[in-house]
């Protein structure tokens, strides 16, 4: 018989942390069915499936034992914050080829689980974003009350995709209005006037966020993540758009309308904080965090895509391993003796 | 008592176990049908065995004798008759016999003559002496020989010694029993240690989960009028890690590559000042220890043991259940199961485990690491255990050694939290392992080398000498022949001639043969050093000198043909 030390193991595993994640979404996903539309559920369902199904083929491809790998839950955790930045009413097809390429290509090729050198969902987001522009830009209206079953229609493609599913989002809205109107209007006379703005930033999607804000804070009371990553990454953003709105706050959004919109909440938990694209040292991470948080600003403000926060994670996917190469912390006792904590 | 604890990052806490093992006093285990008592018990050279088959032994009499400075004497832990003295598996994971004395008990349990003595009335050479003579070393589980940490470092004074009652693995309780009930001949110990080393503060480290051996040690403390401070440390793993327990009550960080002495600090586990004070003025050798039997079975409890006790015939005093399928000595962990049952209980067995599965349920299968770092936040090393999990899995040993995998302690914190279940601590061992091997290769490569350079030049020497021969045989054969001519000339001639006049030609010859001969071995010797050495290795950089050097010492060992590629080959 051999075992080696331990003897004793921690009760946790990898579908252990990846179902926390899930239970972490829950929240920011309650708010967007209740404020936006229950199709996201449906499309929750969707990509779930496709990742399933992508992930059992690959495996089966690549001769990995399947119940082990499928059950271990990364694949759904991709899928869920695939569904949830795609646009809710988007076709079917859409999210499953995005969700497929994802598991796929990101994942697989590149060697599976714990493998993968880019976030993805952000994958995902960034070759559907980049292939179907005019798709993944149909955002519904505020105050659309199609019924479920129409909905799911939509989504299935049964119905025609009328004019009112294809709003922009509130970031882009802003953007466009402002564009249009040099110097007519204001960012606070827009929020204040335009229907889809509610009282922080996008109407129903500031809740949202906020759902996502506790899912996080959930995590990272539970250890699943540290503060690194959020706390840089809402930093960055706040700094960079707190300066902007100071120095012009006709033309600027405040920061806080920047942390409620687009995936910003989203990112800055659950996306900047995969441990297998991003940093893994502490200085890494703030780094990280905070890379992504300005770029993030960057891309959405002066940009063309309606939301920076997917082409962020990915750039800064790109310097994760050079960051964490150079920030490598100093190990006991090489540091100064008597320095620390005291308890 | 208020004093600032510090804290050492990391660390886990994993369910003490404690409670089961602590309910009844220390037992004294009989003395079993046979007692197997290795020779190599400590850190340092292996005593030599002192007896043979047949000789008659008393209790506590020597019968290993210690190999040099850094080497602990063995003796016979009971009387009775020596069986033999043969090879026997060892209470090691690799399963590897080593050298035993063999006892068979007569059960009289006799004493040899026991000498008390006044330590304060010994030097400290003496005290140092007798110490190693008693078999004296570190019970923590290092097994150091104790007499060699208790010379006063010249340069660095000694400030604090720490003596170590944290226990801080799982399961086990012998030493927290040995304080509880033998706390004054422990603080007595300390204080032989503290004659020694003459530290400015003696702090006494003991988990919180203990408040009745610390209650004890305070006493005793008191007791015997001495001005040691017991601390009690927070509750957790791996707080008894000497480095880890110097930091949170010192302050101080011992890194792998310095001793703590040359941070002024020194590290004693009880049980060793324990052992130490019975030596020293108990005159009674190290021949028995405390150990926790615990685990799957109905009555855990600790034992006073004598060495060399077989574990299994321990274990039964416990009645293990009976799905126990094996032994672990040591804690959960950073034990290891027995490679049988029968070894021996030796210096360094603190505690038996039975193992069942329904006590340590089988692993779940390993699975790929997702970096999730838990494995960084539970080091109390502050490395990054998953990067030198990856360069360990890719063999590439010299990335390991700059992620500092030898200040690795193999404390097992960060298996504990892998949620992939990655055997970590083994990655690491391994890798030690085999940068261990390599450096044995490199050296002896490095040896084969020198012992062929040295043969090539006493070749060209012997070369040389038989050319300088052949030169003198000509020249003397050239001036036999001049002799002869100048003989001859002499006989024509009348006048005698000087001795000098026919000797110096023949003495100009035979100089310049040997010169050219010299000369000629010098060249072949210089065309053969710059043959064998390429021009383009002439202007590297010590690291790749070194890396040429592994090349050529793996290459001669393993006689490749081919060049392997260089595992630890520098990007530069």
């Amino acid at each position: 018989m051999f075992a080696p030390a331990p003897f004793l193991l921690k009760d946790t595993s990898v579908s252990q942390v990846m179902t926390q994640v899930c239970i972490a979404l829950v929240p920011g996903i309650a708010a967007y069915a209740w404020l936006v539309g229950p199709a996201i559920l449906v499309q929750l369902v969707i990509a779930s499936l496709a990742a399933l199904l992508a992930e059992a083929a690959m495996l089966r491809l690549r001769k990995k034992p399947l119940a082990l790998f499928l059950s271990d839950g990364s694949a759904i955790v991709t899928a869920w914050l695939i569904a949830l930045t795609f646009p809710p009413l988007a076709p079917w097809w859409l999210v499953a080829t995005g969700t497929i390429f994802a598991i796929i290509v990101a994942k697989h090729l590149y060697g599976g689980l714990g493998q993968n050198p880019f976030n993805p969902a952000m994958v995902a987001f960034g070759v559907c974003i980049v292939s179907f522009p005019a798709l993944m830009s149909q955002w519904p209206s505020v105050g659309l009350q199609l019924p479920l079953v129409d909905q799911v229609n939509v989504i299935l493609g049964l119905a025609p995709r009328i004019d009112a599913l294809s709003s922009a989002t509130p970031l882009d809205a802003l953007k466009t209005a402002l564009k249009l109107d040099e110097g007519a209007f204001d960012v606070t006379h827009l929020l204040a006037n335009q229907d889809i703005y509610g009282n922080f930033a996008g109407r129903g999607w500031e809740w949202v966020a906020v759902g996502y804000l506790l899912g996080g804070l959930w995590m990272w009371q539970r250890k699943l993540i540290t503060w690194h990553v959020p706390v840089a990454f809402t930093g960055a953003l706040v700094a960079v758009s707190g300066a902007l709105w100071l120095y012009n706050p006709a033309h600027f959004a405040s920061p806080l309308f920047h942390l409620l919109s687009g995936g910003a909440m989203l990112g800055a938990f659950f996306i900047a904080t995969d441990p297998v694209s991003g940093c893994t040292t502490p200085r890494g991470k703030l780094i990280f965090g905070a890379g992504a948080g300005l770029l993030a600003y960057i891309i959405r403000v002066f940009g063309g895509y309606p939301d920076g926060v997917a082409f962020a994670v990915l750039l800064m996917n790109l310097c994760a391993p050079v960051i964490d190469l150079l920030t490598q912390p100093r190990i006991f006792g090489m540091k100064d003796a008597g320095k620390g904590g005291k308890a | 008592m208020l004093m600032n604890l510090f804290k050492f990052k990391g660390g886990v806490k994993p369910p003490t176990n404690k409670t089961q093992s602590l309910g009844k006093p220390i037992a004294q285990a009989p003395i079993p049908s046979r007692l197997v008592v290795p020779l190599h018990q400590s850190i340092g050279g292996t005593p030599r065995p002192v007896v043979q088959a047949g000789d008659k032994v008393l209790k506590g009499q020597l019968i290993g004798e210690a190999d040099g400075w850094i080497s602990a004497a063995v003796h016979a832990p009971t009387s009775g008759t020596v069986v033999e003295v043969a090879m026997h598996v060892q209470p090691h994971p690799s399963g590897l016999d080593a050298l035993c004395v063999v006892i068979e008990p007569d059960g009289k349990d006799e004493w040899i003559p026991r000498e008390p003595v006044n330590y304060k009335a010994l030097t400290p050479e003496q005290v140092r002496e007798r110490l190693q003579q008693a078999g004296v070393v570190g019970l923590g589980g290092a097994v150091f020989p104790t007499h060699g940490k208790l010379t006063a470092s010249k340069t660095v004074p000694m400030e604090e010694m720490v003596i170590n009652g944290a226990e801080c693995e799982p399961f086990i309780t012998c030493d927290d029993l040995l304080m509880r009930e033998r706390a004054e001949e422990v603080v007595r110990g300390i204080g032989i240690f503290r004659d020694l080393l003459q530290p400015k503060r003696v702090l006494i480290g003991i988990e919180d989960n203990k408040p009745e051996a610390a209650a004890a040690m305070r006493a005793a403390v008191q007791a015997v009028g001495e001005n040691f401070e017991v601390i009690p440390v927070p509750t957790l793993y791996p707080a008894g890690g000497a480095k880890q327990l110097i930091r949170v009550l010192t302050g101080k960080e011992v890194p792998a590559a310095k001793r703590s002495t040359d941070l002024g600090v020194q590290c004693f586990n009880v049980a060793t000042a324990y052992t130490a004070w019975r030596a020293i003025t108990h005159g009674e050798p190290v021949v028995s220890r405390l150990v926790t039997v615990t685990g799957n079975v109905h009555e855990p409890r600790n034992y006073e043991v004598l060495i060399g006790t077989p574990m299994d015939e321990l274990l039964k005093l416990a009645t293990p259940h009976p799905d126990t399928d094996g032994i672990i000595m040591g804690g959960p962990m950073m034990g290891f199961l027995v490679p049988q049952p029968d070894v021996p209980v030796v210096k360094a067995t603190n505690c038996l485990i039975a193992h069942s599965d329904r006590l340590f349920p089988p692993k779940a299968p390993e699975m790929p690491c997702i970096r999730c770092g838990s494995c960084a936040q539970a080091c109390p090393h502050e490395l990054q255990p998953f990067e030198m999990y990856w360069f360990s899995r890719a063999k590439n040993f010299g990335k390991t050694q700059e992620y500092h995998i030898f200040d690795c302690i193999e404390c097992g914190c960060c298996s504990f939290v892998c949620p992939s279940r990655i055997p970590l601590v083994q990655y690491f061992r391994f890798a030690k392992s085999e940068i261990w091997a390599r450096e044995r290769e490199k050296n002896a490569a490095d040896q084969a080398k020198e012992r062929f350079e040295f043969k090539q030049l006493r070749e060209e020497r012997e070369k040389a000498e038989k050319a300088e021969k052949l030169a003198k045989a000509a020249a003397a054969q050239a001036a036999k022949k001049a002799a002869e001519a100048a003989a001859a000339a002499a006989a024509g001639d009348t006048a005698a001639t000087s001795p000098q006049a026919a000797d110096a030609p023949a003495i100009d010859a035979e100089k310049a043969a040997r010169q050219a001969a010299i000369q000629a071995a010098m060249e072949r010797a210089k065309a053969q050093r710059e043959a064998a050495q390429p021009k383009n290795t002439d202007n590297l950089t010590p690291d790749q000198q070194q890396a040429a050097a592994e090349i050529e010492a793996r290459r001669a060992a393993a006689r490749l043909a081919v060049p392997e590629a260089p595992a630890n080959e520098k990007s530069e």
